[in-house]
């Protein structure tokens, strides 16, 4: 599925330089486990987004391996540093080979 | 009540196997298959990790599940009742700001959720919580 896919992400605006912030994101996707039959008994194909990565100015903050045991709408929180000024680049792949992009820049002040 | 030497010898092995029994690990060969994958057979330190989840899911659709290992490069999720146990695999890069993450998981029924983290010494840490689904996620 590649229709209505729509990512989410909050990061605040604003972080002193060396901070800890939290990030949240949320992907809008059916996560097709694969396991669910359909009214004719007949298996509904796996579509799913396999894998989720987060970088800030080219380096990596978090990669996630995602099985098909991950809910509807994958949502995924976690926490990083803000040595600089710049932008955070996230990116989810697909199944179909699809990969959904959103970026978020953050300001030191 | 007196006991004769018969009978004190068959409580006694009773209450031996019941103990046998209980010592199991309580969750399916499945998940041992792929924590051993991960691990290489390497031995399991319990403790420095902490998994949270709630004791009880409503909705085996969306269990919110939150894993933190100080120190951990990878942190791998399990659910040892479902079809297929991987869930997901957090990898941590050099800007990650605390060894933690949380998602939302399936669970297809009542079970056992396995978190193993990968330490930057190279051992493995791994931790587990229970959690009573009422309505499974799976699909039928």
């Amino acid at each position: 599925m590649a229709s209505g896919v729509k990512p989410r992400v909050k990061v605040p605006k604003k972080a002193t330089a060396g901070d800890v912030i939290t990030i949240k994101t949320l992907i809008s996707h059916k996560m097709e486990s694969g396991q669910r039959k359909d009214g004719d008994g007949n298996l509904v194909p796996r579509s799913i987004i396999n894998r989720f990565t987060a970088d800030f100015n080219g380096q990596n903050v978090i990669d996630v391996l995602i099985e098909p045991a991950v809910s509807t709408n994958p949502f995924f929180e976690f926490e990083a540093v803000v040595p600089e000024a710049g932008e955070f680049q996230f990116a989810w792949y697909d199944d179909d080979g699809t990969v959904y992009e959103t970026g978020k820049k953050i300001a030191i002040g | 009540m007196e006991l004769t030497r018969r009978q004190t010898l068959t409580i006694g092995s009773g209450t031996f196997a019941f103990a046998a029994l209980a010592g199991l690990p309580a969750f399916a060969s499945l998940t041992d298959d792929a924590v051993a994958a991960m691990t290489n057979g390497a031995e399991l330190i319990d403790g420095g990790i902490d998994i949270t989840a709630p004791e009880i899911a409503e909705n085996g659709n969306t269990v919110p599940i939150a894993v933190s290992a100080p120190g951990a490069v990878e942190i791998a999720l399990f659910a040892s009742g479902n079809p297929t146990p991987a869930v997901a695999t957090f990898k941590f890069g050099p800007l990650s700001g605390s060894r933690s993450g949380s998602t939302r998981i399936r669970l297809a029924k009542t079970q056992d959720v396995v978190a193993i983290a990968k330490m930057e010494d190279g051992t493995f840490r791994q931790a587990s919580a229970t959690v009573k689904v009422t309505i499974g996620g799976c699909g039928g």
